[in-house]
């Protein structure tokens, strides 16, 4: 099997309030699957559990072999752009290179072929103009590649976007989706996005996030998902847009 | 000139001088993590609530500072306990503990019977007062800090900036908040003999917004504010003997005109820079509504 990661009945929430129910989903090596659903629904719960920032009320996460190194799982993680402090003083480069720390002591310094390897990645991702500025001087899509950067440096088995389309612009948005398909040669995604219009015509199956999870192979959007959605906004376009239709859940 | 280079022979002097440079080295240093974290209102918190063990240090006949430092680190871990686990709102949560320090505080002062001595100089700070003992102890929390921050300064950094991220990267986070928060506390009450309760916050604050004006890297930034928290300290203590007025007062006085002084300067000469720079934002944002055909 390739599974990277088995959720099995997988019950998660804070307190008293349970967000997610029973969900059940696989995880394989190149997987890319976007996660989608209404505000509220449970899709950042789902995220937390998986980075181990909430345990589960019932149910396992199992991470494969090839999935943990040492203590901790092999996931980089990119955050939503506004849980960023942008006025803290750190530069790029350090904001990348710290994507390392899992594997060092309390008192790490990091190597020279660690210092390359952050500048390597900065160098492809087409930052390295603004590789010693401070955060707080960049815009939107600087800041999300710093982020990306961040999440690859330590060669993960599978990334977790947050909203990565939020406050940036489309040009990046494209740009950013391009190298999603590259990268998924190499490694599993985890996209969410509450944005159903724009999500990458790279995913390559659904997960419906609502108090529980619908899973869907392949990339079509059926009415029965839009309806996940509660939302009462019809998405009208022309032909030459590529479209998703999903297949009604069987519930 | 002359007058203030002959004050060098006076003992309280010299400890005044020192103190200023330890005090400055702590400040920039602590300093630097609290206006990065956004926790100076937390400081402040830490700072009022330490009065309750000045209070009961009176009243029992123990060093007030020893309360102040108990009180203070208390409350510090207090407040990143349940501000992180009890379903309590952070800022009523340091109101509410700033303001009971300080009642406690009172009670107990106004329970001891007699004059409370030095009361005013735990309030405003008294830094040609400060003891040999206040010395040492100030210069064993700067070897302390700077031991601290160099060796941990990756990790520190780590937690610091995202915390969240470094959770999910099996980092010590709620280890080094208890830790750094009690370095603060620490901090804090060490320096009350220095500038006095009311007056601490802006040591730990105002050099660091000048740092800020020069440079936005953290390392810089200490360096940096303890350089102006020198500055302004010594000029700070020259203005208070020359014009014979408190030495705290002065001290924050100048800090603030120097802030003043260098963000006006920075004002003038940065419009330009500014007006340039937007500019290059128009003509880039034209031309990337007709991106180049690949």
């Amino acid at each position: 099997m390739d599974a990277l990661i088995e959720i099995r009945n997988l019950s998660v929430g804070y307190g008293q309030n349970i967000v997610l129910r029973e969900v059940n989903l696989t995880i394989q090596k190149f997987d890319f699957v976007g996660v989608i659903g209404p505000n509220g629904g449970g899709k950042t719960t789902l995220l937390k559990a998986l980075l181990g920032l909430l345990t589960p009320l019932s149910g396992e996460i199992i991470f494969s072999e090839t999935m943990t190194e040492g203590k901790s799982h092999r996931i980089g993680y990119l955050p939503q752009i506004n849980h960023i402090d942008r006025k803290f003083p750190i530069t790029v480069f350090d904001v990348v290179r710290s994507g390392l720390m899992s594997r060092k002591r309390l008192t790490g310094r990091y190597s020279s072929e660690e210092n390359e390897r952050a500048g390597d990645l900065i160098n492809e991702m087409g930052i390295s103009a603004i590789r010693n500025k401070a955060i707080g001087e960049l815009s939107g899509g600087q800041i999300q590649r710093t982020l990306l950067c961040r999440a690859l440096v330590n060669e993960p088995r599978l990334l977790i976007l947050d909203e990565p389309n939020t406050y940036v612009d489309n040009r990046f948005e494209r740009e950013l989706y391009e190298k999603l398909k590259i990268l998924n040669d190499k490694l599993a995604i985890l996209l969410v996005s509450h944005d159903l219009g724009t999500i990458s015509t790279y995913v390559k199956s659904y997960a419906c996030v609502n108090s529980s999870l619908h899973y869907h192979t392949g990339n079509k959007v059926t009415p029965e998902l839009l309806k996940s959605y509660e939302c009462p906004i019809q998405i009208i376009s022309h032909g030459e847009i590529p479209h998703t239709v999903l297949y009604n859940h069987k519930s | 000139m002359e007058n203030l280079i002959a004050l060098f022979n006076f003992g309280f002097f010299r400890n005044a001088f020192l103190a200023a440079f330890i005090a400055s080295v702590t400040c920039g240093i602590i300093g630097t993590y609290i206006v990065s974290r956004r926790i100076v209102f937390i400081s402040g918190g830490i700072t009022h609530a330490s009065f309750g063990g000045i209070g009961m240090g009176y009243y029992f006949g123990f060093d007030p500072i020893v309360g102040a430092i108990a009180f203070g680190i208390l409350s510090a871990l207090g407040i990143e306990f349940f501000t992180k686990r009890a379903d309590l709102r952070e800022d009523s949560a340091i109101a509410m503990l700033w303001s009971f320090g300080m009642a406690l505080g009172v009670i107990f002062i106004f329970l001891t019977p007699g004059y409370a001595p030095n009361l005013m100089s735990y309030l405003f700070g008294n830094i040609l007062t400060v003891s040999k003992g206040d010395l040492i102890s100030l210069f064993l929390l700067a070897i302390f800090v700077i031991g601290f921050f160099v060796i941990f300064y990756r990790m520190i950094i780590f937690v610091s900036f995202d915390e969240e991220f470094a959770m999910t990267n099996n980092a010590p986070v709620r280890l080094f908040n208890a830790l750094l928060i009690s370095l603060v506390a620490l901090t804090i009450v060490l320096n009350i003999r220095v500038v006095g309760i009311i007056l601490v916050m802006s040591l730990l604050t105002i050099p660091q917004a000048i740092a800020n004006l020069f440079t936005k890297r953290f390392d810089m930034m200490m360096i940096w504010s303890i350089a102006f928290g020198f500055l302004g300290s010594v000029t700070g203590l020259a203005l208070s003997y020359i014009y014979d007025i408190p030495s705290g007062a002065s001290i924050i006085f100048t800090l603030v005109v120097l802030y003043g002084l260098i963000k006006s300067i920075f004002l003038l000469f940065g419009k330009v820079n500014l007006q340039q720079k937007e500019k290059g934002r128009l003509r880039n944002s034209v031309l990337s509504q007709f991106p180049p055909e690949k």
